[in-house]
C-alpha cells in the first residue's frame, strides 16, 4: 500500500513554523508524524512552567531554556531522520527578511500576538509564499489560508484593538477591578520600575495640577536617609492616602459618585513595621531567585484567596522590599495588592491573585486539546497548499457548542479585500493638525503603533523626512532626528492637508501612501491621539485582552511597555467578545454560541454566515465540494 | 453527578502552577474532579495515543494502558511516544512503551499497564449469557485476540473463564475505572465492554474511537448523565439518555434524521462487513470493495435506505486505507480528550453520542442516533 505519509509534496517540501508553543509543540510533532522531513522553526521564547500542561514536548527540566531548540529535540527522539532547524530568535529580526522566506514552500503560524502575525503576513505576500495562520483560546479555535490573490489576506479584516481606558477613569474614578488593576499595573507599577522619567498619569488629576506634580516628581526618588521600608510607607501614603485626599477636594467629581477613601499605612498596619510584624511568621528566601515570592514570604498560599487588606498592604510593601532584585513573580503580586487597595478605596470587590493575573496580564486560557485539533487542521490545509488545490482551501472553525450540528465548521476562505492597504495599493487618510501635530507622532503612533512597522521609512514625494538603519550616516540620523520634533508644517517639506506621504518597511517590504487632510480639534476622550486614520478599520475595542491606557499625552507610548508580561504565552487569543475582565469568570458558552460572527469579525458576519449557509443547506453544494475534493483524498493516501 | 467522584481537597501548589492556564478555561473544582479520575484505554493506535497525551497533560488521577502487541514500523508511523531507538523496544509491548512516555509529560498521573485481552475482561459479566454460548459469536471474539494483542499464551485464561473459573480477574475490572476507551476492536468486542460498563453499579463513561484514512467516528455512552450548565446567569441541571453500542446500531436507518452523516452508515457497512468476513479491524483492502458493495446493497434494502446515502469513494476510501492519517488522529484525539474532560468534570454540554469528522469535506458533526 502507498504510504500516505510519503505523498511527495509533503517529502520535498520545506515548511517553516512560527513559533513553537502550544500550537507550535502539536505542529511540529504532527507534521513530523505526516511526513514533512524538511521543518525550520523561529521561537525566542523559553520555557516555562505553566507551559507544562499543554506544551507536551517540554519537561520541569527545561524550564528557562529556547522553545525551538528543546521542541527539535524533543521531536528528533521519534523521527531522527527528518531535518529539524531551530532558530531561538524573535521573527522580526532582519535576518528573517523577504529571501529568507523566500525559500520555503508554506509558512505555518502558530504566534501569540498580533504584532508578530502582522509582520509574517506582510512578509508572505511580499515573498509570495501561501501562509496558514491559526489562533486558540480555551476550546475555541480557527485555522485560516492566506494565499497572495487567491484569498484575503491576513490584515483585509479588522482586527480586533486592545480595549482602552479613558485616563480619567484610570486616574480618578475607577468602577471597576479592572481600572484598579490598570491603574496599578501601567501607572504605578511603571512609575516605580519602569523608565521614571516617561510621562504618566500617576497622580490623580485635581484643580492644582501644578503643585500635585510637583509633589509626585520628589516622592518616587528615594530620599538619601530612608531604607526601602520607609520609602514603600511613604509611596503608599502617597497613592493610597494623598492622592485620594487631592482627588477628594474636587467636589465636582463626586456629586453623582461614592466618594473614595483614603487609606494610610498606619491605619492599616498601626505602629509596626513589616519587618517587625513579619519575622515571627518569616520563611526563609528561597535560593532560587525565580521563586523569590512576597506571598511566601508572608505565608500566604492560595492564589485563589482573596487577602484582606492587612494581607494586601502586607504584600504590597513586602513585594516592592524584594522587588528590588527584580524577581517575576513579583510583579503580579505588587500589582495585585495595590490594585486591591485601591479597589478598597474606591469600594470595588477586592479579587484574589489568579483572578488579578488573568486580568493584568494577556493571559491565554489554554488547554492541550484544542491546540491538538488546530494543529490536524493546520497540517490538513498545509497539504492542499502544497498540492496547489485552490478550490479546498477552508477557514475552519473549532467550536465549543455545535452550530449545525457541527464542532469543527469549514467555511470557504474569502477573497483579497480590494481595500486592504497591505495586500492591496488602497491609500489610507489621515486627518491630522498639521500646524500642532509633530513627524513623531506620525511615526510613533501611526506607523509603527497602527500600521505594525518595524523599520519605516516616510517620504514626501522625493524628498525623505525619516529613515532608520545601520547604514545611515551621523549627519543623517541627526536629521531625521531634528524632523521628528518638527511640527508638520514646518518640516523642510512641508506637510500640510492634501499632502501626500508614503510610508514603507524595507523588512516587511511594504508601502504605502497617506492623505493627509488638516483638521484643527480633535475630541480629548474619543480621539485622545489627536488624529484620526481612515481606510483602515479596527474592530470594536476588547475588554481584558491588553489593558493599555489610552494616554492622552504626547509620551503615550510609556503604558505600552507593560512590564508585568511574566507569563508569555504562544496562543494568540482571537476570540474578543463576551470577554469580563474576570478573567477567570469569563464564559466561553456566552462566546461561542455566536462563534462564527465573533470569529469572523463583526463586519463580515454577513458575509460569513451566507458562505456557511451554502455550505450546509445546500445539498448539491456539498456534493459538488465533495467531488473537486475528491482527489485530495487521493493526494492523502 | 460527575461519574461519582466529588470535589473536596484543595489542590497542591504545583498543581495550581501547573494547571493554571486550563483552571482558567474550566475552573478549580473541575481540575480537582480530573485528578481522582480513572479512565482505561485499549488498542493504541495514533488517535489513541493522541488522547492519551492529551488527558496526561490535562492531569487525569490515573490511565491504565492495554494493547499487548509488538511495535511495527505499522504502529510507528502514527505514534509519537514510542521512540524511534530499536534497541529500545526489547520484546516490550506498545502499552509499555508507551507507558515511559506518558509517566514523562506529567508526573502526577499515575500511568500503568494492564496486560491481556480486553474482551476477556468484559465477557465474565456475560459467562452464562446467550451472548458467550453463541458459538458463531465466541468465534468473532476468539478472532479479535490478534486485534490488540499477539500473546497467545493468554488463550489458556480465556479457557478458564469459559469452564467457569473466574478467578484469574477481578469480577470488578471494570469498577475501577470512570471512563473506558477502545480502539480498533470487532463489532463484538465493543458490545461486550459497553454491555459490561452498563452492567455496573457505579456509571461508567464508555468510549469507541476509530480512524480510518482521513475520516474519524468516536461513539459516545454516558447512560444516564446529569449535568450543570450555565444559562444566562443561572446554572442549570441538564439529564441526557445515551442508548448503549448495540441499541444505537439497532435502530432502523430510515427512522434517523434525513441528514445523518454519510460516514455512519458507511462506518456501520464496513464494521459489519468485517463481523462476517471474519476480519480483524482495519483488516480489508481494495480488493474487498464489491463484497463491500454487495453488502451495502443488503443493508440498504432491509434498512430502506437509498444506496447513494452511502457513496461507493467513500467506502473505498475506508476499506483502501486503513492506516491512519496524523491529521485526522490529531483531530479526533484532541476532541476525544475534550469530550472525556467534560464527562470528567460534569461541566459543559457533552457529546451525543456519535461524532464524525472526514478532512475531505473538514467538516466535524455532531450525530444523536437514539429513540429519544
Amino acid at each position: 500500500m502507498a504510504s500516505q505519509q510519503q505523498a511527495p509534496p509533503i517529502k520535498g517540501a520545506k515548511v517553516l513554523m512560527v513559533g513553537a508553543g502550544g500550537i507550535g509543540c502539536e505542529l511540529l510533532k504532527t507534521l513530523a508524524l505526516s511526513g514533512f522531513q524538511d521543518i525550520h522553526i523561529i521561537d525566542m521564547d523559553t520555557i516555562e512552567v505553566s507551559n507544562l500542561n499543554r506544551q507536551f514536548l517540554f519537561r520541569q527540566s527545561h524550564v528557562g531554556q529556547s522553545k525551538a531548540k528543546v521542541a527539535r529535540d524533543a521531536v528528533l527522539r521519534f523521527r531522527p531522520d527528518i531535518s529539524i532547524t531551530p532558530y531561538h530568535a524573535n521573527v522580526k529580526d532582519p535576518d528573517f527578511n523577504v529571501d529568507f522566506f523566500k525559500q520555503f514552500n508554506v509558512v505555518l503560524n502558530g504566534l501569540d500576538n498580533l504584532d508578530a502575525r502582522r509582520h509574517v503576513n506582510r512578509l508572505c505576500l511580499a515573498a509570495d509564499v501561501p501562509l496558514v495562520e491559526s489562533g486558540t483560546t480555551g476550546f475555541l479555535g480557527q485555522v485560516t489560508v492566506h494565499v497572495k490573490g487567491k484569498t484575503e489576506c491576513y490584515e483585509c479584516q479588522p482586527k480586533p484593538a486592545p480595549k482602552t481606558y479613558p485616563v480619567c477613569t484610570i486616574t480618578s474614578t475607577p468602577s471597576k477591578f479592572v481600572h484598579c488593576i490598570v491603574w496599578a499595573k501601567d501607572l504605578l507599577f511603571a512609575k516605580l520600575f519602569g523608565d521614571k522619567n516617561q510621562g504618566n498619569d500617576l497622580n490623580v488629576r485635581s484643580s492644582d495640577a501644578a503643585s500635585s506634580s510637583e509633589h509626585a516628581n520628589d516622592v518616587f526618588e528615594p530620599n538619601k536617609d530612608e531604607d526601602i521600608e520607609q520609602y514603600g510607607r511613604r509611596i503608599y501614603d502617597h497613592v493610597f492616602g494623598y492622592n485620594i485626599e487631592i482627588a477628594l477636594s474636587n467636589e465636582e467629581t463626586w456629586r453623582n459618585r461614592n466618594r473614595p477613601r483614603p487609606i494610610y499605612i498606619r491605619d492599616v498596619l498601626p505602629g509596626e513595621s513589616v519587618q517587625q510584624n513579619g519575622n515571627a511568621e518569616r520563611m526563609p528566601l528561597p535560593d532560587d531567585p525565580l521563586s523569590v515570592s512576597a506571598m511566601a514570604s508572608l505565608c500566604l498560599k492560595n492564589p485563589q484567596d482573596i487577602w484582606s487588606l492587612t494581607e494586601n498592604s502586607r504584600i504590597f510593601l513586602e513585594a516592592l522590599k524584594l522587588f528590588f532584585s527584580r524577581r517575576k513573580k513579583l510583579a503580579v503580586e505588587f500589582v495585585t495588592a495595590a490594585a486591591n487597595i485601591r479597589a478598597a478605596s474606591f469600594v470595588i470587590p477586592l479579587h484574589s491573585l489568579f483572578e488579578a493575573k488573568g486580568i493584568a496580564g494577556n493571559i491565554v486560557h489554554a488547554v492541550a486539546t484544542t491546540n491538538a485539533i488546530i494543529s490536524g487542521l493546520i497540517v490538513i490545509e498545509a497539504i492542499k497548499v502544497l498540492q496547489n488545490d485552490a478550490n479546498s482551501y477552508r477557514m475552519t472553525y473549532c467550536l465549543e457548542h455545535p452550530s449545525r450540528k457541527m464542532l469543527l465548521m469549514p467555511v470557504e476562505p474569502f477573497e483579497p479585500n480590494k481595500s486592504c492597504y497591505v495586500c492591496s495599493e488602497t491609500p489610507l487618510s489621515l486627518e491630522i493638525n498639521t500646524h500642532r501635530s509633530k513627524l513623531r507622532d506620525i511615526v510613533e503612533k501611526i506607523v509603527k503603533a497602527k500600521l505594525g512597522m518595524c523599520l519605516p521609512l516616510v517620504m514626501h514625494g522625493s524628498a525623505l523626512l525619516y529613515e532608520v538603519g545601520d547604514d545611515l550616516d551621523d549627519d543623517m540620523v541627526a536629521n531625521y532626528a531634528a524632523n521628528l520634533d518638527k511640527v508638520l508644517s514646518e518640516l523642510p517639506s512641508p506637510v500640510t492637508g492634501g499632502t501626500i506621504l508614503t510610508v514603507e518597511d524595507l523588512q516587511q517590504e511594504l508601502s504605502c501612501n497617506i492623505n493627509i487632510k488638516h483638521r484643527e480639534e480633535f475630541d480629548e476622550e474619543k480621539e485622545p491621539e489627536g488624529m484620526l486614520l481612515s481606510g483602515w478599520t479596527q474592530a470594536p475595542a476588547v475588554e481584558n485582552k491588553s489593558t493599555n491606557v489610552a494616554n492622552g499625552a504626547s509620551t503615550s507610548s510609556s503604558c505600552q511597555a507593560v512590564p508585568l508580561e511574566t507569563e508569555e504565552d504562544d496562543e494568540l487569543v482571537i476570540l474578543p467578545a463576551g470577554s469580563s475582565p474576570a478573567g477567570m469568570k469569563r464564559k466561553i458558552s456566552d462566546v461561542s454560541t455566536t462563534a462564527i460572527s465573533d470569529l469572523s469579525t463583526a463586519a463580515d458576519e454577513k458575509r460569513s454566515k451566507k458562505r456557511v449557509d451554502e455550505l450546509d443547506d445546500d445539498d448539491e453544494a456539498v456534493v459538488m465540494l465533495e467531488d473537486v475534493n475528491a482527489d485530495i483524498g487521493k493526494g492523502l493516501q | 453527578m460527575n461519574l461519582g467522584m466529588d470535589g473536596g481537597e484543595e489542590l497542591t501548589e504545583q498543581e495550581t502552577a501547573l494547571y493554571d492556564r486550563q483552571i482558567r478555561v474550566w475552573g478549580v473544582d473541575a481540575q480537582r474532579r480530573l485528578s481522582k479520575s480513572h479512565i482505561l484505554v485499549s488498542g493504541l493506535k495514533g488517535t489513541v495515543v493522541e488522547f492519551c497525551k492529551n488527558i496526561v497533560l490535562a492531569g487525569v488521577g490515573s490511565l491504565t494502558l492495554n494493547d499487548d502487541r509488538e511495535v511495527t514500523e505499522e504502529v510507528l508511523a502514527a505514534n509519537f511516544l514510542i521512540p524511534a531507538d530499536e534497541n529500545a523496544f526489547d520484546g516490550r509491548s506498545i502499552a509499555e512503551l508507551c507507558c515511559d512516555s506518558l509517566k514523562d509529560f506529567n508526573p502526577m498521573v499515575r500511568v500503568s499497564v494492564q496486560k491481556g485481552l480486553l474482551f476477556l475482561f468484559a465477557i465474565q459479566f456475560h459467562v452464562f449469557e446467550p451472548i458467550v454460548t453463541d458459538l458463531f459469536c465466541l468465534d468473532l471474539i476468539l478472532d479479535d485476540r490478534d486485534a490488540n494483542c499477539a500473546n497467545i499464551e493468554t488463550l489458556p485464561d480465556f479457557i478458564k473463564i469459559l469452564t467457569g473459573d473466574l478467578s484469574s480477574f477481578g469480577a470488578d475490572f471494570f469498577d475501577k475505572f470512570n471512563v473506558v476507551v477502545i480502539s480498533s476492536c470487532s463489532l463484538a468486542t465493543k458490545r461486550l465492554v459497553d454491555e459490561s460498563c452498563r452492567k455496573l453499579s457505579k456509571r461508567v463513561a464508555f468510549y469507541t474511537v476509530d480512524c480510518r484514512d482521513s475520516c474519524g467516528e468516536i461513539f459516545v455512552d454516558l447512560q444516564n448523565y446529569t449535568y450543570s450548565k450555565k444559562k444566562l446567569d443561572e446554572t442549570v441541571e441538564c439529564q441526557l439518555k445515551y442508548p448503549s453500542f448495540e441499541e444505537a446500531i439497532a435502530i432502523p436507518w430510515r427512522s434517523l434524521p434525513k441528514r445523518v452523516s454519510k460516514l455512519y452508515f458507511a462506518m456501520r457497512v464496513v464494521e459489519r462487513f468485517e463481523e462476517v468476513e471474519r476480519r480483524k479491524p482495519g483488516e480489508t483492502s481494495i480488493s474487498d470493495l464489491s463484497n463491500v458493495l454487495k453488502l451495502r446493497k443488503e443493508l440498504c434494502l432491509a434498512h430502506s435506505l437509498n444506496e447513494s446515502q452511502i457513496p461507493d469513494a467513500l467506502l473505498e476510501r475506508l476499506i483502501a486505507v486503513t492506516r491512519e492519517f496524523p491529521p485526522v488522529c490529531a483531530v479526533v484525539g484532541g476532541i476525544l480528550g475534550q469530550e472525556v474532560i467534560k464527562a470528567l468534570s460534569g461541566k459543559g454540554d457533552p457529546l451525543k453520542n456519535f461524532f464524525f469528522y472526514d478532512a475531505v469535506d473538514g467538516k466535524g458533526v455532531i450525530e444523536d442516533i437514539s429513540n429519544s
